[in-house]
């Protein structure tokens, strides 16, 4: 469809604006130099603070998070969460810390970063995957398709498990946007910002947990 | 009066004498007003992310012309298709020829207010599609046939039986007690459409000029689903949506959040920016974002009230409106409602149409102080008021206001009138209310103030006299 509207909405945006309107929403703002620090919730300093503020937040979320000394350790939790939730397959992708673990489970696995039946992946009691960082100051995991095996797996099975190493904290979302930019050169077509299991209040605004997405969450984080 | 008028002053009328439905409201929304004052208070200095915030969408709006030139061309970098849509029926038009292109038979929908305001599934559902609400209470409204009650909560004035009647008789699900077990049905039924669905339709919170990127913020997990599973993406975006630069979000993000849900942050927050790239494996073939204008351009050709534009649709606004809370979301008639309803609706779609909206007000200003991007509200709902008769003057109310003015103006008239209306006291008393008083529109939900048995003058007067 030929799309003439693109000069007549730019032509009709031009003239509304040649009528300039009061800055007084600038007024009381921060010039540049500021960071989002000076306003959004505080964020420390040292990892071990970090990562403390990550495991509150992430308990007001009901996400839940699991300590590992190393990547060995991480692999023994994953394989109780198997054997205590009776998983018989798992969805998830090629990354360095969880390989081992993932194979060790001894599961069938749907591997989502080469081709795969969605179909398949639905089936799948949990979702394995690594991710991009986390968010101390919101308990948000942030997920690339090249960090977390695509744009599905961290959403469609019921149980999402993130390995992440503790070196991958930061403080905020500026953080993590910089980040983004430096591991990918830029920021890719899909990022997504996940912070707590799936929930909705749409019913008497009570909250579900499991509206659409995985009904848990669970972080292992890998201390060394 | 307009035909849309007399709706509102009936539905207000019978919701406001409704003691259940206030009831109702104001339960679900004390939780509300808890746990936003508790996120409020983690901020380092809430006041100062307002300033922020607002300062980055004044910055869009008034450079809109540049920042939507380069949020087209950096999407379409990367293969989005961008349409420009002046009304919604071209928005509409397009969305369903590109389905037709594709061979679309069946379209899972996530969010859009956007999408709510043009229509957007009645005009698919028209053209032979199968659409279907994938956000649990849009579900719920759609399976009964009502619009949005709320621009975030939708289903709020529906209790867990109104629901449960809805899923026995629409989708035959057994009976269920707990809000638990109804959002398990849904979620059940809803799984099945995302993977039958060839089509994903959503809206957008933000999109980025300097990256490219289309922002979506959920609770559920419905937009992710439905932006990735599909083959084809069409994103509906208002051109007001669009914000400088990424790291802006890092600040509008949060804010959202704590102020349309009272969270530190909603569930998902996703940056779209593409149709899947080389190297993904999933993610939509193709990807279209339609840009709508639909005269968000003629309330920015206002330059007094171009700052409601600055809308990132929390709802904050209508949470705290003693209007909002007595009439509820229905009776507006409006796809946004609340205050920024009733500011931006008569730009949208008429000012005569819509200018009651505005004298529904009780100009408290608690709407333009929660407002986390600084939008002038309470002004703008005077302004509006002032703009309706400056176009088109009420004929009677002018004698009648030139009359008062030269009463008040006379104190000889005024000692004369002050005795006759304590003489006619107990007449208006009698007939308060009722057909035959000439001041009934105004008696018949106002109590009448006693006339005082002296004026300020005569007391003077009398304790002058005393000593």
């Amino acid at each position: 469809m030929p799309n003439d509207s693109r000069e007549k909405i730019l032509r009709r945006i031009r003239e509304a604006l040649s009528v300039k309107a009061p800055a007084r929403h600038l007024v009381g703002a921060h010039q540049s130099g500021h960071s989002p620090q000076d306003w959004l919730p505080p964020v420390p300093s040292s990892r071990a603070d970090l990562i403390a503020l990550f495991e509150k937040n992430s308990a007001d979320l009901k996400t839940e998070v699991r300590r590992c000394a190393d990547a060995a350790a991480a692999a023994t939790v994953l394989a109780s969460l198997a054997r205590d939730n009776g998983w018989k397959s798992v969805g998830s992708h090629r990354f360095s810390l969880g390989n081992d673990a993932v194979s060790a489970l001894g599961l069938p696995v749907v591997f989502t970063d080469a081709p795969y039946e969605t179909a398949s992946l639905e089936r799948c009691d949990a979702g394995i995957s690594g991710c991009e960082c986390l968010v101390a100051q919101t308990g948000g995991i942030l997920v690339t398709s090249a960090s977390a095996g695509g744009r599905v797996l961290s959403v469609l099975p019921p149980h999402h498990v993130v390995i992440a190493s503790a070196s991958q904290m930061v403080g905020d979302l500026a953080d993590a946007f910089a980040l983004l930019r430096k591991t990918e050169g830029s920021v890719p077509a899909f990022a997504s910002f996940i912070t707590g299991p799936s929930r909705t209040g749409d019913i008497e605004r009570i909250l579900v947990l499991g509206a659409h997405g995985p009904k848990r969450l669970t972080v292992l984080l890998v201390e060394s | 009066m307009s035909s849309e008028s007399v709706q509102f002053h009936r539905d207000a009328d019978r919701l406001t004498h409704d003691l259940r439905h206030r009831a109702w409201i104001q339960k679900a929304l004390g939780g509300y007003y808890v746990k936003r004052d508790e996120q409020k208070a983690k901020y380092t200095d809430w006041q100062q992310a307002r300033a922020t915030a607002a300062a980055a969408k004044y910055e869009a709006v008034n450079h809109l012309d540049k920042y939507l030139v380069e949020l087209s061309d950096k999407l379409a970098a990367r293969g989005t298709k961008v349409f420009w849509a002046a009304d919604g029926a071209e928005a509409a038009e397009y969305i369903a020829s590109v389905a037709r292109d594709a061979g679309v038979k069946r379209i899972i929908k996530s969010k859009t207010m956007t999408g709510e305001e043009i229509h957007l599934p009645q005009a698919l559902e028209k053209a032979g599609l199968e659409v279907v609400e994938s956000d649990l209470g849009e579900f719920i409204v759609q399976l009964r046939g009502e619009p949005p009650y709320h621009i975030v909560f939708p289903s709020m004035h529906l209790t867990r039986g109104e629901i449960d009647e809805t899923f026995q008789k629409k989708l035959g699900s057994a009976h269920a007690d707990t809000p638990e077990e109804l959002t398990m049905i849904a979620r059940d039924v809803m799984r099945q459409k995302y993977c039958q669905a060839d089509m994903g339709i959503s809206g957008a919170n933000f999109a980025v000029a300097e990256t490219g990127h289309i922002s979506i913020t959920e609770n559920e997990g419905n937009a992710r689903l439905s932006t990735s599973l599909p083959k084809v993406l069409v994103s509906i975006v208002g051109i007001e949506k669009v914000v400088p630069k990424l790291d802006d979000l890092a600040t509008l993000l949060p804010m959202l959040a704590t102020a349309g849900a009272a969270q530190n942050m909603t569930c998902y927050n996703t940056l779209l920016g593409g149709p899947r790239q080389p190297g993904e494996t999933d993610g939509p073939l193709e990807f279209h974002v339609v840009l709508l204008d639909n005269r968000r351009t003629a309330l920015l050709a206002d330059p007094e009230q171009r700052d409601a534009l600055h809308c990132i649709r929390c709802g904050a606004c209508l949470n705290v409106c003693p209007i909002f809370k007595n009439i509820g979301g229905h009776s507006y008639g409006t796809t946004y409602q609340g205050p920024i309803g009733s500011v931006i609706t008569p730009h949208l779609r008429g000012l005569q149409s819509w200018k009651h909206l505005s004298f529904s007000s009780s100009l408290c200003g608690a709407c333009g102080e929660t407002c986390p991007v600084k939008i002038d509200l309470h002004h703008h709902l005077l302004q509006n008021r002032r703009n309706a008769i400056a176009q088109k003057p009420v004929w009677w109310e002018m004698p009648i206001f030139a009359g008062f003015a030269w009463f008040m103006r006379r104190p000889a008239l005024y000692r004369f009138a002050a005795p006759m209306l304590r003489l006619f006291e107990p007449v208006m008393r009698a007939i308060r209310g009722m057909d035959i008083d000439p001041a009934s529109m105004w008696t018949r939900t106002r109590d009448l103030p006693p006339v005082p048995q002296q004026s300020f003058k005569e007391y003077w007067r009398a304790r002058h006299a005393k000593r």
